[in-house]
């Protein structure tokens, strides 16, 4: 007599559905952090300089929004419009002030500076604004969402995909068809002879620092409203910023986008598995992809 | 005129160019001729301000301009055809045309002009810039410089490694821009080019000018002599 073979259990739609929200949402999560890395990605791609501060900048955006959010008694995307052109402002001063002292110097004074300059910012971060924990309040919208096809999704973090997306496409665009984008790669492939035709690299590097920071600006205020945050939380987002470049290959920009969905849907499948194992997901399988494709997913390999 | 007075130059503590004194005339070539590690690349690279120089070391027009950022240089129409060529791999070749361009002066050479007159640099005007031989990289440099209207073009070693076939084409180009009344300071290996290519020349030695003279009436003996230093 033959024995009936157990039949699979048919997957539950619920769990299915489940597991396209998780998704779903880790793809979400992966664009902002894509928006933390884009920054890192371009300093190191056009000025060969790694930014160590680039999370407590990223941490000194919220506390600028949660600030002008009270001043002014507006709401965390309104904010932005001071919040953006500040941020500018202190990427360019501090571009021309500091960094530029360690530009085209080696790898490592940049980085001893801006490992410097990271401590300074967490201090005086705590120094004004207290070691507590803060958010930004949305209000309404923040809690928001809509159903599709059984799946939720929220408006907040679909706002801040979009947002990501278009930032992503525009500075693509720069890069590939602008005047300002052929500096851009003319310096980073030779700088001395990127002089010679009469770029002013300086005064390039600060404006780069400027964008750099006013879209470190629009990352923090989606950050601020998911996430409570606190002077010492720089040094993680500057960890999942840089995860989302190396994975998506060095001086890629659409790479670091990339990077930056794996590593969010890697997070959000791991804190799945079990609620405290997102980052630990996160950084496991950025070992293993670097493990198997050292330079990035779409780096070009060694030049 | 442009015009070095008693410049010194110095990478770290080693002085390359010792008070040197050479001349360039508006509409001018003038050739400059001189072993390896004689100081002519750094003479050209401290005109345009790639080395630091004395602001009285480099004088334009009587004005001193020495020390000057190269954009600054190229605003008073002083540009440099590296030695090397040094196009920018991630540019195509119109991009790299292009962003020198926008950053030059405005004048009579144009990427549109540059394409009519050289039909084979719009043929590979969209590919990467390093994705030619060299004698067309080297076409495109000089263009590069070119389309910054400069009035004293500066050239380092614009034949170094190429065939006698992209040698001509180079100075045929070269030409173009002389009849235009360009003033040229040609570094040339080739001394017999060199002599033929300019009105005057100077033999550069450890640094300092050891001979100079019209090139129509150099004797190749003297000018042998400078450049072995024997």
């Amino acid at each position: 007599m033959r024995t009936m073979r157990k039949l699979p259990k048919p997957i539950l739609e619920s769990d299915m559905q489940a597991f396209i929200e998780t998704i779903a949402g880790g793809l979400m999560l992966g664009a902002l952090y894509a928006l933390f890395g884009l920054g890192l990605s371009l300093s190191l791609g056009v000025m060969k300089m790694i930014n160590i501060a680039h999370g407590d900048l990223i941490v000194l955006g919220a506390y600028l929004c949660s600030t002008v959010m009270q001043a002014l008694g507006v709401g965390p995307f309104l904010s932005l419009l001071a919040v953006v052109p500040m941020m500018f402002v202190i990427g360019y001063v501090l571009q021309r002030v500091l960094l530029n002292r360690v530009v085209g110097r080696g790898a490592l004074s940049p980085l001893l500076l801006t490992f410097g300059l990271s401590i300074v910012v967490q201090n005086v971060l705590q120094e004004v604004y207290t070691a507590d924990t803060r958010s930004l309040q949305a209000g309404e919208f923040a809690l928001q969402g809509f159903d599709l096809g059984g799946v939720s999704i929220g408006l907040l973090p679909l706002a801040s995909t979009l947002i990501s997306v278009a930032i992503f496409a525009g500075t693509s665009w720069l890069i590939g068809h602008s005047h300002l984008g052929r500096q851009a790669r003319a310096v980073a492939d030779d700088p001395g002879t990127a002089r010679l035709v009469g770029v002013n690299d300086r005064n390039f590097f600060a404006l780069v620092t400027g964008f750099v920071l006013a879209v470190i600006a629009l990352a923090s205020v989606m950050y601020g409203i998911r996430t409570p945050f606190s002077p010492t939380a720089g040094p993680e987002r500057l960890l999942y910023s840089f995860e989302a470049v190396v994975l998506g290959g060095l001086g890629n920009v659409w790479g670091t986008f990339v990077g930056g969905l794996i590593i969010g849907v890697a997070q959000l499948l791991g804190a799945k598995v079990s609620s405290g194992l997102g980052p630990f997901f996160g950084h496991l399988v950025f070992l293993i992809a670097l493990l198997a494709r050292p330079q990035g997913i779409f780096g070009k390999g060694s030049r | 005129m442009l015009r070095t007075e008693r410049l010194d130059a110095y990478y770290g503590l080693f002085q390359a160019l010792f008070g040197l004194t050479f001349e360039v005339k508006p509409g001018e070539t003038v050739a400059l001729i001189g072993s390896n590690g004689a100081g002519k690349s750094t003479l050209l690279r401290s005109i345009v301000g790639s080395v630091r120089a004395r602001p009285d070391g480099v004088l334009l027009d009587g004005r001193p301009v020495g020390g000057d950022p190269e954009r600054k240089q190229l605003d008073r129409g002083i540009a440099l055809v590296p030695e090397g060529r040094r196009l920018f791999p991630s540019l195509t070749v119109r991009e790299n045309l292009q962003l020198a361009m926008r950053n030059g002066r405005k004048g009579p050479w144009t990427i549109e002009r540059l394409m009519k007159e050289f039909p084979v640099m719009e043929a590979f005007q969209h590919r990467p810039a390093t994705a030619l031989s060299g004698g067309q990289q080297q076409l495109v440099a000089l263009s590069r410089a070119l389309v910054c209207n400069p009035s004293y073009l500066l050239c380092d070693e614009i034949s170094l490694g190429l065939s006698p076939v992209a040698v001509n084409e180079v100075y045929e180009l070269l030409g173009r821009a002389r009849s235009d009344g360009l003033a040229v300071v040609l570094v040339e290996q080739n001394v017999k080019r060199a002599l033929s290519e300019s009105d005057r020349f100077y033999c550069i030695q450890k640094g300092r000018v050891v001979l100079e003279g019209t090139s129509e009436h150099a004797d190749h003996a003297q000018v042998a002599q400078a450049y072995f230093g024997i």
